[in-house]
């Protein structure tokens, strides 16, 4: 049984203390899993067979840059590709053409449906199975364009478009979701006031869908920064690739690894500020805008809980 | 300015209009009541064209809505020819529809700025005007997340006006509406009646049709049951099925 306190004889001028709960449970799981992350430091900093030496001589190597910038612009101009064309599938995808759709689907269902292994691979062996690249009008003699398949092919030129039309089926989807999640009266309301379909998709809908798309493709651009490494099965000197090159002479795997890994790590964290940004531009209107950053929010989390504040009240 | 005769519309097997005449003059107020589910919105909707007609013909100023009509022969319109009739049409939906990634005044001056290509400056003037005339000129700034709902729908009227609309046409406005907020859209909807707008109106407050409406429609499954002088059809109807109707929403 709680004690009733007896509003009426109770000390009205006195302000009484609050006493929070005390979480000592907390403190000892913090207090445990601070100590096992500084064993797995320590042990790791001792140990010899790490080689910090050359993980120091080849963090900044001229082989290293090199690779970085192919990954680099291969990640950026992947995820172009993808995204444009994923907006164009996803289009045909809700369009009312019966040909159109049947066509987006086709292309999502096999680009999906294959490992991106296997469709770097044979990207990287398409000679194999056309010796020319011939761009004319079927079943004529007239050619516009022709050319050797392995010149136009380079390894670099067959990653990216594995990885840009594979990127391309996913960001379909992703594109298709966020069109499909903008409410049907705002292209009505966009249409009585004389809006055409094309104006309301760029002005009205596009817009609000970015809210929907812009945390899964923030996503994706980190898995395709991972996901060049593969790459590296056919030679596309990317990070991974020169990596692989450097300790097949060396046979120092573990500390090459190392290397391979701080610079991933170094630029997912760098990809997380653009998305966090464009979160925000897209949030506009909206009363949860998700604007605290992931580190004040872990901070704030030990000083006090503050209050969720909307901007309903306001306007009332 | 409205002339309708015999629409019929069916959404799928079910057949939603079976037949509605239907005729409103410039300057008028036309209210059109009934149950749900009685085809009025739907109808409404026929009018700009946001639902297809499947029998009967629907013009407004003359012109067909949705065809352009050749010897026997009814040609449908192209996207662009419906948008550019859709712009003389006003239309103010009972959910706001409010565009939420602008502010009330961009809400406002897009159509004129991307469909009648107003200059901005020109646009945000006539934006604040409109804002100050449905009262929320102070509100300008907000998104539609920080305003009241029956600021949203005033928002939105502002928003439907800024296309200098021929014809208005309200979709239940007030209807998600808080009670206490209704009067403040019902007056801004007596204003553009008294400076001679002409209006189709779909609504439930029969106090407003009867003092305000010019002609009252009562509609049922369909058709049209009754229709004439609101301080008739919705004082004293002919027909018993209004009579039952009104009992029940007095």
């Amino acid at each position: 049984m709680t004690t009733t306190l007896d509003l009426r004889t109770a000390p009205a001028e006195q302000d009484l203390t609050v006493v929070p709960v005390r979480h000592y449970g907390r403190w000892v799981a913090a207090l445990a899993a601070v100590l096992a992350l500084a064993g797995l430091v320590g042990s790791l900093a001792t140990n010899a067979n790490l080689r910090w030496d050359i993980i120091g001589d080849y963090l900044f190597a001229d082989l290293i840059f090199d690779g970085l910038a192919t990954t680099l612009w291969l990640t950026v101009a992947a995820m172009a590709l993808g995204l444009t064309l994923g907006t164009v599938i996803a289009v045909m995808r809700l369009s009312s053409n019966p040909v159109l759709y049947g066509l987006s689907s086709l292309f999502v269902w096999a680009f999906r449906g294959t490992p991106l292994l296997v469709q770097i691979i044979f990207w990287g062996y398409a000679g194999a199975l056309y010796k020319n690249v011939l761009i004319g009008i079927p079943f004529t003699d007239i050619t516009f364009f022709q050319a050797d398949t392995n010149s136009l092919l380079t390894p670099a030129v067959a990653a990216l478009l594995a990885l840009g039309l594979n990127e391309a089926a996913y960001a379909s989807e992703i594109v298709r979701a966020g069109i499909q999640s903008v409410d049907s009266g705002q292209a009505e309301a966009a249409h009585s006031l004389g809006m055409r379909p094309a104006l309301t998709m760029r002005r009205i809908v596009l817009p609000q869908a970015m809210r929907v798309i812009i945390p899964p493709m923030g996503n994706e651009t980190i898995n395709m920064l991972k996901m060049t490494a593969l790459v590296s099965v056919i030679a596309a000197h990317d990070l991974m690739s020169n990596i692989q090159e450097v300790y097949a002479q060396n046979y120092q795997v573990i500390p090459m690894l190392v290397v391979a890994s701080l610079w991933y790590l170094a630029l997912v964290s760098l990809l997380s500020f653009p998305q966090a940004w464009l979160e925000r531009r897209y949030g506009r209107g909206t009363a949860h805008g998700g604007h605290t950053s992931p580190l004040r929010r872990m901070f704030t989390g030990f000083t006090r809980a503050s209050a969720p504040k909307t901007g309903k009240e306001e306007g009332r | 300015m409205v002339h309708a005769h015999g629409v019929r519309k069916h959404f799928g097997k079910l057949e939603v209009l079976k037949g509605i005449d239907l005729t409103v003059e410039r300057g008028q107020v036309c209210c059109l009541l009934g149950p749900s589910g009685s085809g009025k919105s739907t109808f409404l909707r026929c009018i700009n064209h946001l639902e297809k007609i499947d029998g009967g013909t629907l013009a407004v100023e003359g012109e067909l809505v949705g065809y352009r009509r050749r010897g026997a022969r009814l040609h449908e319109l192209r996207e662009k020819e419906i948008a550019a009739h859709r712009r003389d049409i006003g239309m103010v939906f009972q959910r706001f529809n409010l565009f939420p990634h602008l502010t009330a005044e961009q809400n406002v001056m897009e159509a004129p700025v991307r469909v009648s290509g107003t200059s901005t400056v020109e646009a945000r003037a006539e934006a604040r005007q409109l804002l100050e005339k449905v009262g929320l000129a102070d509100r300008a700034g907000h998104y539609p997340a920080q305003l009241s709902g029956g600021q949203q729908q005033r928002v939105a009227i502002a928003r439907a006006l800024a296309m200098k609309p021929k014809l208005m046409l309200f979709d239940e406005p007030t209807s998600a509406l808080d009670p206490e907020l209704v009067g403040d859209v019902l007056d801004v909807m007596r204003q553009l009646a008294a400076d001679g707008m002409t209006m189709v109106v779909v609504t439930h407050e029969i106090g407003f049709a009867r003092e305000v409406g010019d002609t009252a429609v009562f509609m049922d499954d369909g058709v049209v049951v009754e229709a004439g002088d609101p301080r008739h059809v919705l004082v004293d109807p002919e027909q018993e099925r209004t009579r039952a109707f009104l009992s029940k929403v007095l």
